[in-house]
């Protein structure tokens, strides 16, 4: 579930707020403007059915009269609805200035999302994709850059969106007050897989958060057993590593998700697929029949291939 | 019928050998070269509406595709890159080749003949006009149909539209649909401000001018700037992907960014460019099924004039989540808040009509009661959306995939069906049939609602929109399986709409010149109207000219029956000012508009179109213009003699 009103951070809670506010306002507003059309087609005036060219003037000034106070009190629900749109963007404001924050920088790319935390000690970046760790009850700051084109973050339970937009850096704060999992999604149309490129945001308690921080923080695990040794000859001598980044192997590419810790995560492909053996071999072998139209291309391999790769993928904790 | 009190007679008949002339002058050659040549407004009108309505029907059939895919999670019917054009084509289809033309056309019908005139003021560009909007149209379509529709949004917002990330000829085929129709809707624009300054019957000074006419004329200065930059932006696309510029290429220096502004800046205009002329609708209606002019006359008019200027200030609402500046969106958020007290006003004024007069519970008179009843919903969640962070919460979910089909279709088809039941006797001297009319109403005001409403919750829910699925689990099934179930209730209230169109257009029952007793202009003249309109143009007295006609109202005589000849007059107070000769029927525009669209399709090849896409439209225009001697009059600028 991901409902704007399911609010799991203050944000969402503002603003979940704002709309009950203006659902019951609409609704009364709604209900009077009916209710008037209402008597005004029930009531039955008798009138010759002669067309009137000059309605008669007393008849006139009530009209003038009504239609007045209608817009007057018009103005005022305009106005108090502007007064509380003040009060949740101020609200809003006041949350997103923190002195220490978290920053995650997430970039959005062609139906993905790279997400890294840069570490002020040492000078090694925590990559990873399409998963988003917290600690819980703490603002975090996303900043949010465009890889290609323009994508938009739409994590509902925490916040509203914002855009991804090349060449510009936006930011957006979240905040998860209790411990769960949100999924979000693009929601700006990004081409061809715009409908299969969610995200996780994990919130976890502070010293969860810790463990997976450093867990993420490490190396790839070499190889345990020559089994994973074969998989990880092939995952280099394939076209995997073009693309991908093992950290602590060769593998360098930036262009897909980041794998260093792959098994560690909960789907793959952007939200598309949980993250078992068999989705990840079929992934592998045939991308396009899972989410057509990916980057990824498909990667023909021996079966003996394919099973050594998926245990050195799985050993990717 | 409500023909309730007698018929005034007509105003003093012309005599019968004045109206065989001037039937002969007018008239068209007959067959296919009467229908390639012809320059009548209410042809060229009608053929639009038709038109647009074919389309209307077949971005319909892409809306049922769609919906029909996103019956069940994880639906196999279209995949993601059938549906992205599916989707494209749907909003491009709706936005560019129905609601605006159809609305645009409505005025080029009913304008002339609501202010007493015989012709458009440029018949020959009105021609041309339809020809452009309908190649590009075919073009649009025939492009989805092999495969090579659009397939970036609507909106085409780059880089995605940009020709690293859209390589092809499906962006291109987008950009110049959009010359195309701008093309045609500046044309209509020109027209209907001309038509209605400097055309109007003499006695019908701006203040006796219909409400309806005053909404065109307004909707028509909206349609210059706002299309104009379309035309432009959509341009400045076409060379960054064709000669390389880089208007919006952020590597080299552009901005994504002001596409958007160009783009909304254009965009938002164009919700009320359907939305006012629908307001115009309702206006010229309930005169005659409330018995009573209109309430609030002046504030009426006065509210289409502020909904226009503000109509150019909140474009930025569409871009709240771009992350621009705080200040700069509370500022749109105001103005956004602001443009719905013209509108509110409006509606007041409208009740109170109701309110005080006898009603006639027509098939549009229903229709106009559903615009109340579904449009004011699109109108409650636009003020919601007005504020930057509920905005952040549901933009582009289907939270305002809901507003804006409440806003389109209850802001816009409500009014334009409950005309088409007004003025189909008018076109074609035949009433629709009530009953078939009231089902149409009926299963319209079912569907709309089954489709649309569950949107705002799916929103709510979380979904985006523009996704060809979604995955099981989300707790969206139901709310899908509603509406889409309410779309093919909307496919069947077309079918009823259109069954009836087709029965009634040749059984319905006859109408006789002025079925509803009305009190405009055009019901002066006889049902359908004469290739003239007026055979003499009547001198208006007051704002309901049919009501308060006395049988020895003045009409104007002295203009030519021997050739075709219109009567110009002065802009605010519309005194009789010179006789103008009105062109004859010719191929040539018909001509330049094949030439203009070889000329804007080649441009999707290579530049060089320009250069001989130009040298096959000099001849056609050449020719277009080239004087008849014969027939020119002599003394065409004098006064006219007959003016009142
Ligand atoms: C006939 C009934 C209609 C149905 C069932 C329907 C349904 C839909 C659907 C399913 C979408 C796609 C939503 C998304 O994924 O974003 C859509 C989008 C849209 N519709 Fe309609 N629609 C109808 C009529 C209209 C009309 C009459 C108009 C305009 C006058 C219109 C204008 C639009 C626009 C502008 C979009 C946005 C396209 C985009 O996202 O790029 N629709 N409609
Ligand atoms: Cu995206």
């Amino acid at each position: 579930m991901q409902g704007a009103l399911d609010a799991a951070g203050p944000q969402a809670a503002h603003i979940a707020r704002l709309w009950w506010i203006a659902l019951g306002v609409s609704a009364v507003v709604y209900a009077l403007t009916m209710a008037a059309l209402f008597v005004a087609v029930t009531h039955r005036k008798r009138a010759p059915a002669v067309p009137t060219i000059e309605p008669a003037p007393d008849a006139e000034r009530r009209g003038r009269r009504w239609v007045g106070a209608a817009v007057g009190a018009t103005i005022v629900v305009l106005f108090a609805f502007l007064f509380a749109d003040l009060v949740t963007t101020r609200a809003l404001a006041a949350i997103e200035r923190p002195r220490e924050m978290l920053t995650v920088r997430v970039t959005g790319m062609q139906w993905w999302w790279r997400v890294e935390y840069r570490d002020t000690v040492s000078a090694r970046t925590v990559t990873t994709a399409n998963e988003i760790h917290v600690p819980v009850g703490r603002p975090v700051l996303l900043e949010l850059e465009s890889g290609d084109v323009i994508h938009s973050i739409w994590i509902p339970t925490l916040h509203g969106k914002r855009d991804l937009v090349p060449g510009q850096r936006n930011v957006l704060t979240v905040q998860a007050d209790r411990p769960g999992i949100y999924r979000g999604e693009c929601a700006e149309f990004c081409g061809h897989q715009h409908a299969k490129m969610a995200l996780v945001v994990v919130a976890e308690p502070e010293a969860q958060f810790r463990a997976w921080y450093a867990a993420q923080h490490a190396e790839a695990r070499p190889p345990a057993d020559s089994l994973q040794l074969a998989g990880q000859q092939v995952f280099m001598s394939k076209a995997c590593a073009v693309c991908h980044q093992i950290r602590g192997t060769p593998a360098g590419g930036r262009v897909a998700p980041d794998l260093t810790h792959l098994a560690s995560r909960r789907s793959l492909a952007a939200g598309t697929l949980p993250n078992t053996r068999g989705h990840l071999a079929g992934w592998i072998i045939d991308p396009q029949s899972l989410k057509p139209g990916t980057r990824m291309p498909a990667n023909e391999m021996r079966p003996d291939e394919l099973r050594a790769l998926l245990a050195y993928l799985e050993s990717l904790r | 019928m409500p023909a309730s009190i007698p018929p005034l007679p007509a105003a003093e008949p012309a005599d019968v050998r004045e109206v065989r002339e001037l039937a002969r002058t007018w008239a068209d050659a007959s067959g296919l070269r009467g229908w390639l040549t012809t320059v009548d407004h209410k042809r060229i009108a009608k053929r639009y509406v038709m038109t647009a309505f074919a389309f209307f029907a077949l971005g319909g059939i892409d809306a049922l595709i769609m919906r029909t895919q996103l019956l069940r999670p994880e639906n196999q019917l279209v995949g993601p890159d059938r549906y992205n054009q599916l989707f494209t084509v749907h909003g491009t289809n709706m936005m560019f080749l129905f609601a605006v033309p159809v609305m645009l056309a409505m005025g080029l019908y009913m304008v002339p003949l609501l202010v007493g005139a015989r012709n458009v003021a440029f018949p020959r560009l009105n021609a041309l006009g339809y020809w452009v909007y309908l190649f590009g149209g075919i073009l649009l379509w025939v492009a989805l149909l092999s495969d090579t529709g659009p397939d970036t949004g609507w909106f085409s917002y780059v880089p995605l539209s940009g020709p690293e990330f859209s390589p092809g000829k499906r962006v291109d085929v987008w950009a110049q649909m959009i010359t195309f129709t701008e093309i045609s809707g500046l044309i209509s624009a020109v027209e209907i401000i001309v038509t209605a300054l400097k055309c109007r019957a003499p006695g019908m000074t701006l203040g006796r001018m219909p409400i309806f006419v005053w909404a065109m004329l307004v909707t028509a200065f909206m349609v210059i700037p706002s299309l104009s930059m379309i035309a432009t932006a959509s341009q400045m696309l076409a060379m960054d992907r064709l000669v390389g510029t880089h208007f919006f290429n952020v590597a080299e220096g552009g901005d994504p960014l002001l596409w958007q502004h160009f783009f909304w800046w254009f965009g938002h205009p164009e919700v009320y460019i359907i939305f006012i002329p629908a307001t115009g609708f309702i206006s010229a209606l309930l005169p005659a099924f409330t018995r009573r002019p209109v309430f609030g006359h002046n504030a009426v008019v006065l509210s289409s004039i502020a909904t226009a200027f503000l109509g150019f200030g909140v474009w930025v609402h569409h871009m709240f989540a771009t992350g621009i500046l705080q200040l700069a969106s509370s500022f749109f958020t105001a103005t956004s808040i602001m443009i719905t007290i013209p509108t509110a006003v409006q509606i007041f004024c409208w009740i109170v009509t109701i309110w005080t007069g006898r009603l006639q519970f027509t098939t549009s008179f229903l229709f106009i009661l559903g615009f109340f009843v579904t449009f004011i919903i699109g109108g409650l969640t636009g003020v919601m959306l007005a504020s930057v962070p509920f905005d952040q919460q549901v933009h582009d979910s289907y939270f305002v995939v809901a507003h804006l089909h409440y806003v389109l279709l209850g802001g816009g088809a409500f009014p334009l069906f409950a005309a088409i039941y007004y003025w189909f006797p008018k076109w074609t001297g035949r009433m629709l049939s009530e009953r078939m009319g009231k089902l149409h109403f009926a299963l319209w005001l079912v569907g709309v609602n089954l489709t649309f409403f569950p949107m705002h919750l799916l929103g709510l829910d979380g979904m985006p929109r523009r996704v060809y699925t979604y995955p099981d689990g989300m707790g969206w099934t139901g709310n899908n399986q509603l509406a889409t179930a309410g779309a093919y209730v909307i496919a069947l209230s077309v079918l009823a709409f259109v069954g009836n169109v087709l029965w009634s257009a040749r059984r319905g029952v006859r109408a006789g010149d002025d079925p509803w007793v009305s009190d405009s202009l055009e019901w002066g003249t006889s049902s359908p109207p004469p290739p003239y309109n007026f055979a003499r143009p009547p001198v208006v007295q007051g704002r309901a000219p049919l009501w308060d006609r006395t049988p020895d109202a003045p009409v104007v005589v002295g203009l030519a029956t021997d050739r075709r000849e219109i009567l110009v007059t002065t802009a605010m107070d519309a005194e009789p000012d010179h006789r103008h000769p009105d062109p004859e029927p010719t191929i040539w525009p018909f001509v330049a508009a094949i030439a203009v669209s070889v000329f804007f399709i080649a441009l999707m090849f290579t530049p060089w179109a320009v250069v001989f896409g130009s040298a096959l439209l000099f001849p056609p225009l050449v020719a277009w213009g080239w004087p008849r001697r014969p027939n020119q009059a002599p003394g065409v600028t004098t006064p006219a003699e007959g003016g009142a």
